[in-house]
């Protein structure tokens, strides 16, 4: 009998250690297949993050650099300044990308680092249990934002895929979602770009990637795949901000 | 090769690239800035990279990226700057890698000034970052010490793999005297097989990390990293010491203020008072065996800091209560007056203030 599916060498075989529901699995396999089409996974170093992901160290099956919150676009400039000819990408939160680490993420853009971002974005603080995120929605609420998010004491949630689009050494940039079969090959084609961008020396690519926080947002599984599509989409638009000429 | 005159943050630069270090990331700070501009100067041309980050907690996480992935790396700064890469030393630390970090430090709290402190000692050697970690200091007092510090920094945190600081001050790094660039000692320095390298398919992946969810991994990787700090107590531990045994007085002082102490010490010998003198070259370790010999008999210790008082805190461990301890110091950038010092041994000999 024909094999038609089986585990991606682009993965370890560590159980995830993800709540029921949430999206990191879906994005984990997304990048480790990419990482193994491309062949590229003897020559891939990865940046693991603070939050729900810190443990990304132990599930991709390629060397992996765990850093501070905030800090893995910096860790990766220094990995790949020693080694330009490998494959390097940083796999963020929203906390850790959006907040605490905007500057590195915003320079390494700048610079046209060529590594690769992953940007989650669930729209809350999940590892910590909840609090509110800079992309946390108008009215959504949180531990730290009992009443919902006010945009007059809090601002309005953060467009990371835009604010980076506006960047000169960002090459590529693309928000996708992870809600349905059809936007899961979406989100690894423009994944698969994303590398190839950085395999093509043509700079700085990032991949901002709508996913769910069943535990925070206090719904089911199903409930928040739809939540994020009615929610989330509206405020942060799927497509293509930046792709370089020859790689469209 | 023979002597040259260089300035002291250059030679710095200098000595690193001889040492084989090939990358530095950095951000400007007074008075360490001639360094990174040299070594924007140089490192390109021995195929090496320097770059500006945008701020000293990217710099240090560059400096921790190339470590983990094998590099021989190194980042300066000066006070404030160094405030801001405690965090990223700790993570250095934790998972055990290799980097020097230079530090020619200014007078603070907060912005402080621009001159000439030693009001670092405690987060050099406490640990400005979190947790229990240690790392190696060097103290150098000369330009020649300077350069042969750093050389040997680059093969101790290779050896150890543990950062290594070299503080200057503002002096330090300001001044010109001849330098030698010498070979450092032979060091038992083992292959980096743990660096994520990329596995080239040939091997399991390299993870770079130091998060221990589990406590009892977590103590027993904190234990791990004493045992290596004790071995490094017993091998890297130095310093300067002189007439300690038979001396009225024993004054202790390190980098800058270690040469005032020593033109005050010649004047108190010329009117026949026997000064001892204990220079720190490693502030951690701390050379405490130095203190055993100091004599009962002595009057007193004099410890002079450009600090309120900082270093006097592992004096007084170091000699545990056998002999009084006292202090001199100058801050805000002021360099002790040999004169003063002069005054205050004085005093100790003659038996005041000795409660």
């Amino acid at each position: 009998m024909a094999k038609v599916f089986e585990r991606t060498n682009g993965l370890t075989t560590k159980p995830f250690h993800y709540c029921p529901g949430c999206t990191h699995g879906i994005i984990h396999r997304i990048v480790g297949e990419v990482l193994e089409e491309l062949g590229v996974l003897g020559k891939a170093i990865g940046v693991a993050p603070v939050g729900c992901s810190v443990f990304a160290y132990d599930y991709f099956n390629c060397d992996m650099h765990e850093a501070a919150h905030g800090r893995a676009p910096a860790v990766a400039t220094g990995i790949k300044r020693v080694h330009p000819d490998s494959v390097v990408f940083t796999y963020q939160g929203d906390g850790d990308l959006a907040s605490i680490g905007t500057a590195e993420i915003v320079h390494a853009a700048h610079r046209g680092e060529k590594i690769t971002t992953i940007f989650v974005n669930n729209a809350i603080y999940g590892m910590t249990g909840g609090q509110m995120a800079p992309t946390t929605l108008i009215g959504q609420k949180a531990t730290t934002a009992p009443y919902g998010r006010d945009e007059d004491h809090a601002g309005k949630p953060l467009k990371v895929a835009e604010m980076l689009s506006t960047i000169d050494g960002a090459k590529f940039v693309e928000r996708v979602s992870v809600h349905n079969p059809a936007n899961i090959r979406k989100a690894k084609k423009a994944i698969k770009k994303a590398f190839e961008v950085q395999l093509s020396g043509e700079g700085f690519g990032i991949v901002e990637v709508l996913s769910t926080c069943p535990t925070n947002w206090g719904k089911t599984p199903t409930e928040s795949l739809k939540w994020l599509e009615e929610n989330m989409i509206p405020y942060y638009p799927l497509g293509n901000f930046r792709t370089p000429e020859e790689v469209e | 090769m023979g002597k040259i005159l260089m300035k002291g943050n250059e030679a710095i630069g200098a000595a690193a690239i001889k040492a084989g270090c090939k990358y530095f990331f950095g951000y400007p700070i007074t008075p360490q800035n001639e360094l990174p501009e040299y070594m924007s100067r140089e490192l390109p041309k021995v195929d090496g990279v320097f770059l500006q980050a945008e701020s000293e907690v990217a710099a240090i996480n560059m400096v921790y990226g190339a470590a983990g992935s094998g590099a021989r790396v190194m980042t300066s700064s000066s006070s404030p700057g160094i405030a801001l890469k405690q965090e990223g030393i700790s993570y250095i630390a934790g998972a055990e890698l290799p980097c020097v970090i230079v530090n020619i430090v200014r007078g603070g709290p907060g912005l402080g000034g621009i001159q000439p402190a030693q009001s670092d000692y405690y987060q050099a050697t406490r640990g400005g970052g979190n947790g229990d970690y240690r790392h190696v200091v060097y103290a150098p007092s000369t330009l020649q010490e300077t350069v042969d510090l750093v050389m040997e920094a680059f093969d101790v945190a290779d050896q150890y793999r543990i950062p290594v600081m070299v503080i200057g001050d503002g002096m330090i790094g300001q001044m010109m005297e001849p330098v030698e660039f010498k070979e450092p000692k032979q060091r038992d320095i083992k292959p980096k097989d743990w660096a994520t390298d990329g596995t080239k398919g040939e091997r399991d992946p390299n993870i770079i990390n130091s998060l221990f969810i589990d406590p009892q991994e977590l103590e027993d990787h904190v234990f791990k990293l004493e045992k290596k700090h004790e071995i490094i107590k017993q091998n890297e531990t130095r310093y300067e010491a002189y007439n300690v045994e038979d001396a009225d007085v024993v004054a202790v002082a390190y980098g800058t203020t270690s040469r005032v102490v020593k033109n005050a010490i010649a004047k108190c010998e010329e009117e026949g008072i026997k000064v001892g003198l204990i220079r720190p070259i490693t502030l951690w370790p701390f050379p405490d065996e130095a203190f055993e010999k100091i004599s009962d008999k002595t009057k007193g210790i004099l410890t002079v800091e450009m600090s309120t008082g900082q270093m006097i805190d592992d004096v007084k461990i170091a000699i545990n209560g056998r002999v009084p301890v006292h202090f001199h110091g100058r801050t805000g950038g002021m360099v002790p007056n040999p004169n003063d010092i002069v005054e205050e041994i004085k005093k100790i000999a003659g038996g005041e203030n000795n409660g």
